[in-house]
This record gives structure tokens, sequence and C-alpha cells, in this order.
């Protein structure tokens, strides 16, 4: 099975070398080759006595993430649309996409795509689940921007990018708590252990994470902007990726977690809630599209969302018709879009209004468009197969069993009045899609091109997308027993029994009455458009998602502009503040948390002598005059002097290395302040604001503050035994010197000093470089 | 810088370089056991040869001490460094030092260590960097005054 998941990406490898020929063979046709053999593969599965197929290939068995490929019926359902619709694009895509187009890029991200879509649809293993999950989101990118020169797409593409990304990285935020949780990272393992995760505390995040990811992937409200947006890509591409897979797997992720969240109340209330706003909401917006692909984005928007809803009740019937509706979007829909990428190649134009009495010059275009868009419709016809789906999406409404919960119970009665009013927005659009286009007056002096029939390849694949909607509306139990029922049983993780779609239900049947009321309103309301097209001004009116949207991205990038700006002056001054306030506060901190400055103590110190005194007297006044002198030679010197101070004090506490050490270096380091004397800035009086001035005592105080007492704590603690003891008594003994410094510098520890010469050499050799190879014309 | 009758300075820079200079050298072998070692050493040889450059000149020092400073900063990186690499000829970690007493017809009982050679190394690298500065910036900002 590993190698139907990984064949499309190791081909995406030779299509550029195929591509060097694609001025004799369109390199389609090579491709075609793969989706095809898939699903031959896949097609084997399907039978009465299918049961799950499972393999294992490592990968890092150490982290228990291997490629762990389960196929159920869920699987098989998801790969046979992903292989077979991909077969059907890709023969469009040959008749679609001129040779003088760049194809490999095409062909390349169209297989990883088919790739990363079967490998998250088999996928056992939740972060093998993740990886492919995320490999969907940047070939459905690379394919959104396919024509890049578009500022559109780049800007479609990016929206997806962010926002699916965004869900995507929730999603596996959702994962890994499950695997910490359960121990593993198998999902069937995961289901093995539902009362875990049920009683979990994190269950609520968990579902919040999962479902995100979800609802991002399947544009589900308030998600769906992107959607509309990636309809720049090509139309083969909007026809496979936003209509029939990509926008289905967080559908799939839902249905695949079903079992391990149905028993949580939330998840009912959530996944349905959503799915039936975005139901109305999708199929309310549809009807104010005039692009034609636009149309068809709302409407998938608006069927996920329909079909997210059925997921969310989670009772059988409504996961049987949930999944059946799966099959038949993916029919019809897909069809719609290449009739959508037909239109726009003949006519040169997208936009409805501009189209118009296309039905004489198209007519088999348009005949395929009739049974597409009454499928989507529901029109009660027993050869459309959206009509059976619709019927029990609408059957399954009305049989929400009756929870206790407040919210739950409102919206149990709520569902089957919204689910009505979406459907009737539903027939609206598609009446619009297919007599806005195909009937009324002729409007072609607005086209830029004489429009005429597709060629006839370009038609093959619409048609045998239709003639999928008319055989599964004429004999809507074909697939049944053989697949369907195992794919609502790999949902509900139990066998389900074979299950009966009846076209007739009865006049007394609710299902059939509110399909009724829905084409009865739908006919109103389509032949009123005009006239209640104004409320668009109302409901929407401003509100506007994508406007959230740019207003959010252009806040972001504000913001950070403005918080970076903000520190990132440019001032030295002002990051030697920060540091400076950092380092106090965090240390003050740390001291004051552990008890630091309560242990100070000042027994155990030595008495101070009068000399002492006066020297320190001596460099403190120095010191404090550093400040306020102005003139660079008085500084110079009065820096000496504290040098020269500490030398002195290294004599009284006997040191007499360092006393020799200092002086020298003082004296040379003065000589070298002389030398630069005429580089140094000229010293003035600085005009700083009270506020500043302030700020910076209070740094410089709060820094002495914490160094003094920190010298005082440190002197207090007396934890461990000082090593200058084994020093003093090893300095001759091992190194054979009486002088313990110059023992220690050069034996005990002379990798310090080889090191400290080390970093003398350097500075020396830098300060040669900076005076010596300067470029002077530059100067 | 020579241009001025400079007889003062130069007779006694003559002799205090040359006391300098021992003072250095006794500083440097003083160091194992008494106050001194190759940082105090090196610094107050530089600082004899440093004042030599400014009794007598740039060029007239140049020509009596033909050194390349800053290729002593290397030799005594590397004797610092071969000195710890000779260890392990011994078979002994990185930097181990060794002593031993040895008989010498005019100095009598003396100690050798092979920290003496690390001292060198240092010593060596401190007269090469402090000279290579004060030369480079001194002459930097006479050429521009």
């Amino acid at each position: 099975m590993i190698f139907a998941v990984l064949i499309p990406l190791v081909f995406a490898l030779l299509v550029p070398l195929l591509s060097k020929v694609k001025n004799k063979v369109h390199t389609g046709i090579f491709v075609l080759l793969i989706p095809l053999g898939i699903f031959l593969y896949f097609v084997r599965f399907i039978g009465n006595d299918f049961s799950p197929v499972r393999h294992t290939y490592n990968w890092i068995p150490s982290l228990g993430i291997n490629f762990d490929f389960y196929l159920d019926g869920l699987s098989l359902l998801f790969v046979l649309l992903i292989s077979g619709i991909g077969t059907l694009v890709v023969f469009y895509s040959i008749y679609y996409l001129h040779v003088s187009e760049r194809l490999a890029h095409f062909y390349v991200y169209l297989l990883m795509f088919m790739s990363a879509m079967l490998g998250v649809v088999l996928s056992d293993n939740v972060f093998v689940l993740y990886s492919f999950w995320e490999l969907t989101s940047i070939s459905s990118f690379l394919l959104i921007g396919y024509w890049h020169h578009r500022e559109r797409s780049r800007y479609g593409a990016q929206k997806s990018m962010l926002i699916t990304v965004f869900g995507g990285l929730s999603m596996l935020g959702g994962l890994i708590l499950l695997s910490v949780i359960t121990g593993t990272t198998s999902i069937r393992g995961m289901i093995d252990q539902v009362d875990l995760i049920i009683n979990n505390n994190y269950l609520p995040l968990i579902l919040g994470l999962i479902l995100l990811g979800a609802f991002t992937k399947s544009a589900q409200f308030p998600f769906h902007i992107w959607l509309p947006d990636a309809m720049e890509a090509p139309t083969p591409v909007s026809a496979y990726l936003h209509s029939a897979t990509m926008v289905k797997a967080g559908i799939y992720l839902v249905a695949r977690f079903l079992p391990i969240f149905v028993a949580f109340e939330w998840f009912y209330i959530t996944v349905s809630l959503v799915g039936i706003v975005t139901l109305v909401w999708g199929s309310y917006m549809a009807v104010r599209q005039t692009d034609l692909k636009g149309i068809l984005a709302f409407s998938t928007i608006s069927q996920l969302g329909m079909i997210m809803a059925m997921l969310g009740f989670g009772t059988e019937a409504a996961i049987f018709a949930a999944v059946f509706h799966i099959l038949n979007h993916a029919t019809f829909k897909g069809s719609l879009f290449m009739i959508a990428g037909i239109i726009d190649h003949e006519t040169g134009t997208r936009d409805i209004r501009k189209l118009g009495g296309l039905f004489t010059i198209m007519p088999i275009s348009g005949t395929l468009a009739v049974f597409g868009t009454f499928s989507m419709a529901g029109v009660p016809f027993p050869f459309l197969n959206g009509f059976y789906s619709k019927e029990l999406f609408f059957e399954a409404t009305t049989k929400l069993s009756d929870q206790a919960n407040g919210l739950a119970s409102f919206l149990s009665t709520a569902i089957p009045y919204l689910a009505v009013f979406g459907s009737i927005f539903t027939f609206v659009y598609s009446m619009y899609l297919f007599f806005g286009v195909f009937t009324g007056p002729k409007k072609f002096d607005l086209l830029k091109k004489k429009p005429h029939e597709a060629p006839i390849g370009m038609l093959i694949s619409p048609l045998i997308l239709i003639l999928g909607v008319i055989i599964i509306g004429l004999f809507p139990n074909i697939a049944n027993s053989s697949l369907l029922v195992h794919a609502t049983g790999g949902i509900m993780n139990s066998p389900m029994e074979p299950y009966h779609v009846h076209y007739w239900h009865g006049f007394d049947s609710i299902a059939f009455q509110m399909s009724l009321i829905v084409v009865g309103l739908g006919i109103v309301l389509f032949l009123t458009r005009k006239k209640w097209s104004n409320i668009y001004h109302v409901l929407p009116g401003k509100l506007s998602f994508n406007k959230v949207y740019d207003k959010l991205i252009q806040k972001i990038d504000d913001v950070s502009a403005r918080v970076t700006n903000a520190y990132m002056t440019g001032s030295i001054k002002l990051y030697m503040s920060i540091i400076l306030v950092a380092i106090i506060v965090a240390t003050f901190t740390i001291m004051l948390t552990t008890g630091g400055l309560s242990n100070i103590s000042f027994e155990d110190l030595a008495e101070v002598s009068v000399v002492d005194i006066a020297v320190v007297i001596i460099m403190v006044l120095a010191a404090l005059a550093t400040i306020f002198v102005n003139n660079k030679l008085a500084l110079i010197i009065i820096t000496g002097i504290v040098g020269f101070g500490i030398s002195i004090l290294f004599v009284i506490f006997r040191a007499p290395d360092l006393a020799l050490t200092q002086l020298v270096v003082e004296t040379v380091s003065m000589a070298l302040f002389l030398l630069a004397y005429y580089h140094l800035p000229e010293l003035r009086k600085r005009e700083e604001t009270l506020q500043t001035s302030t700020t910076n005592t209070i740094i410089a105080v709060g820094m002495g503050l914490l160094v003094t007492l920190t010298g005082f704590a440190a002197h207090s603690a007396d934890w461990f035994n000082k090593i200058s003891d084994y020093f003093v008594e090893t300095a001759y003994k091992l190194g054979g010197g009486h002088n313990i410094v110059n023992v220690i510098l050069v034996d005990m520890r002379g990798l310090d000093t080889l090191f400290e010469i080390a970093v003398l050499g350097i500075a020396a050799l830098a300060i040669y470089g900076l005076i010596k190879l300067r470029n002077k014309e530059a100067e | 810088m020579s241009k001025p009758n400079n007889l003062i300075l130069q007779t006694a820079t003559a002799l205090i370089a040359f006391i300098l200079l021992g003072f250095s050298v006794y500083l440097f072998f003083a160091g194992h056991n008494s106050p001194g070692g190759g940082f105090i050493g090196g610094l107050v040889t530089a600082a004899a040869v440093v004042l030599l450059y400014m009794a007598y000149g740039i060029d007239f020092v140049n020509k009596i001490l033909p050194i390349n400073f800053r290729a002593l900063i290397s030799v005594g990186l590397l004797v610092a460094f071969l000195t710890g690499v000779g260890s392990f000829l011994f078979d002994v970690p990185f930097l181990s030092h060794t002593f031993g007493y040895f008989e010498f017809p005019i100095f009598g009982e003396v100690e050798l260590a092979t920290a003496m050679l690390f001292d060198l190394g240092v010593y060596l690298t401190v007269v090469g960097v402090t000279v290579t500065i004060i030369i480079n910036i001194a002459n930097d900002t006479k050429a521009e005054v």
C-alpha cells in the first residue's frame, strides 16, 4: 500500500524530464497513468465482504512514528475519490492547459498533492497523518499560486496557506495531547481507549484543537474565506482540490475521530452548529456572487457545512447520509467546476453577468450542467443523486434526539428549520447558475472570444462524472453494500447492516414535505431574485470576514512593526538601559524569592585600617568626579587615579603580582588613551531632560546596589570549602614554585592562560588590521 | 620625533632601557618563586622597547631592533601551545608540567621547570601584543595630525 501512496511522489521526480518533450506529447498523458493505476489498485478492494487491511512500514520506530497504513471503508471511499477524480482531472487538464504553460510545475505539484492526500486518508499514525496533512497545504499553496504573475493568485495562495497552516498546527497540538494521554500514536489504538480520553480533563481543549484543524481545512464558518480566493487557481485544480478532495480532508478528520468524541456532548453542539451555520451562510452568500467559480466556491462551502453537520448529528442514519453525500457532492461539484472551466475557456469570461443564452451554442455542456445543477439543488427527480442525499439529510435533521442540555435541545429543534432555509438558497443559486449562463438573452458582444462548443476531450471528464450522478440517481443502492456501508461502519467503528435508500418516501414523509417547501419557495425566490437582492446590502452589508482577515493581517504587520521600531531604535543607550534593567529586575527577583538577601551577615570581617579608608575615599571621589568632569584630558587622568588606587589596594591586600600587573596595565592603557586623544570625541555638557537623567540615575544606583548586595550575600554564604588551601599546599610540591599565583597561572590552570594570551594576540592583530587595512579612499 | 635635540632623553634612555630590560628578565625568571612572571616581564620589556621608540624614533629603532613584533605574537602562542602538546609525548594530559633540579657549572643547583617554557610563550606574546598595539596607534596618530 505504501507504493500506492508514494508512487505519485516518486513519479513527480520524473515529470520535469518528461515535460521536455511537451511539444510532441502533452505531459499530462504520462501523468494520467498514475492516478488511473492507483484507482484500479484500490477498486479491487470494493466488495460486500470487505474487511480492513493494515500495512506497517518502519520510519522512526523509536518515537512510535511509522508509516502505518490502514484501509477501512472510510479510507477506501476517499482513496477512490482521490484517485478516480484525480484521473478525470488530469485528463481534463490535458485539454485545459496549453503546452505553452509550465506543465512540469503543474503536474509536479498535482502529484505531490495526490500523494499527500492519499497519505492523509490512509495513515493510522497521527504524526504521519499530520505530515501528509501539511504536505496537502503546501502543494495546495503552490497550485493556487500557479499563475504567480497575477497578484490575486498570490494573495489567494497566501491566505489559504495562513489559514490552513494555522489550523494544521492547532491540530498537531490536539494530536500530541491525544498521544500523550493514550500513550499511543495510532488512531486505532486511541479509539480503543475512548474511556480514557472521554474522562480526561483536557477533552474540550483536544476537541477544540482538532476541530480547528478540520474546520480551517474544510472551509467551515468563519474560516471559509480562503476558499473563494483559492478560485484563482487553474480550474482543474479547483475541481480537484477545492471541491472533491482537499476540502474534504477536514470532513475526513472529523469522521475519523468521531468514535472518540461522539459521546461528548460538545462534539454534537460544535460540529452541528458550525456545519449548519456554514451551510446557511455559504448558500446565502453564493446567490450574491457574479463569478461562476465564486458561486461554486460558496456552494462547496455550504455543501461541506451540510456534511459536517450530519457528522455532528452522530446518528447512524446521519452518518450514512454524510458518506452518501460525500460521494454525490464529489460527482456533481467536480463536473460543475469542469463545466465552469469549459465556459471560461470557450468564452473568455467567468462573469455570469456577461454570459447568457449559451445553450444553443454549447448544447453538450449545457445538458451536463442541467444534471449537475439540478442534482446540487436537490430537485426531486429519480435520476439525480443530490436529491437522495438531501432527502436523507432532512430526515436526519428531524430525527435528532432531544438532548437534556438546554443548548443542545434548542439546537435540535432549530436545525431542521435552518437546513430548509439553507437549502432554499442552494436551490436558488443552482438555478441561477444554470439559467443565468445557458438561457436568456445572448450577450456575445461582451465576450472576448467567439463562443463555441468545447473539444470532445474536454467534455469526457464531466460527462463521466455526470454519468455517475445519473447512475447513482437511478440505482441509489448500487454502491451501498459494497462501499458506503463499510465507510459508515468505518466511521462508527462498528459494522453496519446494509442500508436501503428509497426514492419514494410518501407524501406524509416529513423529509419529502421539506423538499417540496425547498423547491416551492426556491422557485419563487429565484423568479423574484432581482427584487430582494438588496437584502445583501443589509445582511453581509459591511460585515465581511475578508475585511476582518485583511485587517488582522494588516494589524499584525503594523503592531509588530511598531513594537520592533519601539525598542530597536538603533540607540545603544537604550539597549544598554534595557539590558541593565533586565539584569537588575531578574537578579533582584531571584534574590528576594530565594531569600538570598536575608542571609547577609557582617561577622567574620577583617579589620579596616586608616590607609584602606584613605585609598578608598580617594577612589570614590575620583569615581564620582568622572560623572561631572567635562574635559577629556582630566577624565583620562581621573580614571587613572581609580586604576592606580586599585593597584595600591592590591599592595595592601598582599597581591604583589596583581599590583604589578595592574600598575603596568593601567599605565599602558592610559598611554593608549592619550595616543588616541585626538580621536576621542570632544566632551560637552550633556543636555538631558530631567526624565532621562533620573532614569539613568535610578538604573545606575540599582545596578550598584545589586552588585554591592550580591557581594555581601556571596561573602556571607560559606557553602563550600575553598580550593585555595589545596593550592597553598601543593604549589611547591607539585608545581615546583613558591609563587602560588604564577604556579596557578602557568601550571595548575595553564589552559586559561593559553587562551588569554590568544585573546591578546587576536586583539593586537585586530587593531593592526583596523588601522592598516582600512579603506583610505572611503574616508 | 628625533628632529629636536633630545640629548638628555636619549642618554637617559640608553641607560634606563637596559635597566628595564634587565629588570624584566629578572621578573621573568623570578616568576616561579617571587612576584613576577611572563606577563609582567613581557610588559616591562615592552615598556623598554616603547621607551626606545619614544627617544630614538621609529626608523632608528627598527634598524637596531629588526624584530617583527607581529610575528612575535605567533611565535609566543606557538611556544605556549607546543609546551602543552609536548606533554603528549610522555603520555600525560595536555599542559602537564614537570620540574627538576640540575647542577650547573656557574649557577650551582638550579630548578628548571617546563612551566618556564610556557611562561616564555606568555612573555613573547605580551611583548609582541603591547608593542604592536602602541606602535600602530602611535604611528597612525602621527600620520593624521
